[in-house]
């Protein structure tokens, strides 16, 4: 499918990023014209994955989040969240609804979020070398919309 | 992310405010537990209203609420959270521990 554009940015795993990772993911899509129910959709999504980088794959110290963006054909929106982090030994289990590792008070429903409000989800991990989440969403077209 | 609390003889409403992430979980958090000890209430309800965004941290803050209140079998409710917000908590499936009133629409609760 041919890009038509892109953005990418770094961040370091800090708590605080959260917010901003996903206001400059839905700032970049914008220009899609996307619905505000396509808006907190992909805002949870990309909250979910950035906050998976900094408790689990960054657990113990703070390293970079790489996020890109493309804007494809058809009004399809790619985003890819990597990590350098620890890694998902068991991909699969991470994925299972409730399911955390860290306990307490993490719901582990993040990955059945990213799931249930993008259009794809896929989830490549190595031990010790880190982890790419990709989600794709398709765009509705507005009748009257520019994209 | 703030929190302001309300005390109506066993009823405790907080009102939440600001985004509720896993950034502001803990502080959030903190504050209920410590007004829960505080009153005693045999109702919390939380109030959403002016809750501009929440991802499943804010799933968990309710989950580990509930566990709280029902340790001195206390209950918890749910009110005016956006479609957003009912949104995840609809897919976590948060009816079955807590009563969910939509804003101005009472009695409505997730199946």
């Amino acid at each position: 499918m041919k890009q038509l554009n892109k953005f990418t940015m770094t961040l370091l795993s800090r708590s605080s990023n959260e917010s901003f990772s996903r206001v400059a993911v839905t700032a970049f899509i914008a220009q899609l014209d996307p619905t505000l129910e396509e808006i907190n959709d992909i805002k949870t999504a990309v909250s979910e994955a950035v906050t998976n980088c900094i408790v689990h794959a960054y657990k113990n110290e703070i390293g970079k989040i790489y996020i890109s963006v493309r804007i494809l054909e058809c009004n399809v929106v790619e985003i890819k969240i990597r990590d350098k982090g620890c890694g998902i030994a068991d991909v699969e289990k991470a994925m299972t609804p409730l399911y955390s590792s860290e306990g307490g008070e993490r719901a582990g429903l993040g990955f059945t979020v990213m799931q249930s409000f993008m259009d794809s989800l896929r989830v490549s991990s190595r031990e010790g070398k880190g982890t790419t989440v990709t989600m794709k969403k398709r765009i509705s077209v507005r009748l009257n919309g520019n994209a | 992310m703030s929190v302001k609390t309300e005390v109506n003889g066993d009823v405790m409403i907080a009102y939440l405010s600001g985004e509720l992430d896993h950034h502001s979980a803990k502080q959030i958090r903190e504050e209920i537990d410590a007004a829960i000890e505080a009153n005693m209430p045999t109702l919390l309800v939380l109030d959403f209203k002016d809750i501009t965004f929440m991802d499943s941290s804010g799933i968990g803050l309710v989950m580990g609420r509930y566990k709280v209140l029902s340790q001195n079998g206390a209950e918890l409710s749910i009110t005016n959270p956006s479609p957003q917000i009912y949104k995840v908590m609809q897919l976590a499936g948060l009816g079955r521990l807590a009563k969910i009133e939509k804003g101005g629409l009472k009695n409505e609760t997730v199946k």
